[in-house]
């Protein structure tokens, strides 16, 4: 089986979703259930003490069935960001995380110096780190070298939904790595999940493609089988390019 | 009767006014929190929820429960 290995452990599908944006819980678990994911990104926000009828995700996705990788969304310091996984880890005992740290509010490109930063300290301190970066082969590099467990470029900027816009860059940081490179953030459609496995990438993490589709459950299926399909395509090896026409059928016989 | 000594605290941004000597634990049920599916941090300190029995709110205590919502 051609499996997804991260700190060695396998699964099953090279898609991971996010579960953000959705219109409600019940959508959520659905498009997950869909997709074929079997490892979902999860934020950590305060309890609502006040209100508690509201629904908890727990309910709806079982972290028992689903691998939750807790994220870091949202945080713009390497502080921050250490602080939501620290208590990621105490609500169950996650180890292997997700870090983003956000360098600027308007594009959420990534603070690539504290987010080197963090992964240093979260790995001296037991975590697992994969890691949200810019599509940067060096800075990649870097973070392969810092002990992250996984990189993850982005396509293009967080919600855009750009697709990759650096496919050299991203060709690059495949020759360069061992460890799994994982697109995330900017996938538009499916064909720019396919197009991120035929790259050479191990994945794609994909939120609000699926979540803001017109018909995310659709889409959920869409991105299943266009990374399935992304990957096949891969490992085949595609035909090289040439400018002129080849004939398919032979000369030979033409009446 | 002696009067019950009634504290202030935070959780969660909000004031919370408790009893003294309410426990950490106790508060989680009064809130009617599940304890397995959290992380309490006290005064920016990450509690080890085993203990979180023997520890105690005082005065002014910052108490942040976190979990895990929907994310990208």
């Amino acid at each position: 089986m051609d499996n997804l290995i991260i700190e060695k452990k396998k699964y099953k599908s090279r898609l991971i979703v996010g579960t953000g944006k959705y219109k409600n819980f019940e959508e959520c678990a659905k498009a997950v259930k869909i997709s074929g994911a079997d490892i979902v990104t999860v934020a950590v926000r305060r309890v609502n003490i006040v209100d508690k009828s509201k629904p908890l995700l727990m309910d709806y996705l079982n972290p028992k069935k689903i691998n939750y990788l807790p994220n870091t969304a949202g945080c713009f310091t390497s502080e921050e960001a250490l602080r939501t996984l620290r208590l990621a880890r105490e609500i169950g005992g996650w180890k292997l995380v997700k870090l983003e740290v956000l360098g600027d509010k308007k594009s959420l490109l990534p603070d690539m110096i504290e987010t080197i930063k963090s992964t240093e300290v979260l790995v001296k301190e037991g975590f697992k780190v994969m890691v949200y970066c810019n599509d940067d082969p060096l800075m990649a590099k870097r973070l392969e070298n810092s002990g992250a467990s996984a990189i993850m470029p982005l396509a293009s900027p967080i919600g855009s939904g750009l697709g990759i816009v650096n496919n050299v860059n991203i060709k690059i940081i495949r020759k360069n790595t061992k460890i799994p490179l994982i697109i995330d953030a900017g996938i538009g459609d499916a064909v720019d999940a396919a197009e991120a496995m035929q790259l050479g990438c191990d994945g794609v993490l994909v939120n609000t493609a699926i979540a803001n589709a017109k018909k995310p459950l659709l889409m959920a299926e869409a991105m299943k089988l266009a990374v399935i399909a992304g990957r096949k395509s891969y490992l085949s090896g595609r035909i090289s390019k040439t400018i002129m026409g080849k004939p398919s059928s032979p000369k030979k016989g033409t009446i | 009767m002696a009067k019950k000594i009634k504290i202030k605290i935070k959780v969660n941004g909000k004031k919370v006014q408790l009893i003294k000597k309410t426990s950490i634990r106790s508060l989680l049920n009064k809130l009617k929190i599940p304890i397995k599916m959290v992380a309490i941090e006290l005064n920016k300190k990450i509690l080890d929820k085993s203990k979180i029995g023997k520890i105690y709110v005082q005065e002014n205590d910052k108490i942040e429960i976190v979990h895990f919502i929907g994310g990208g």
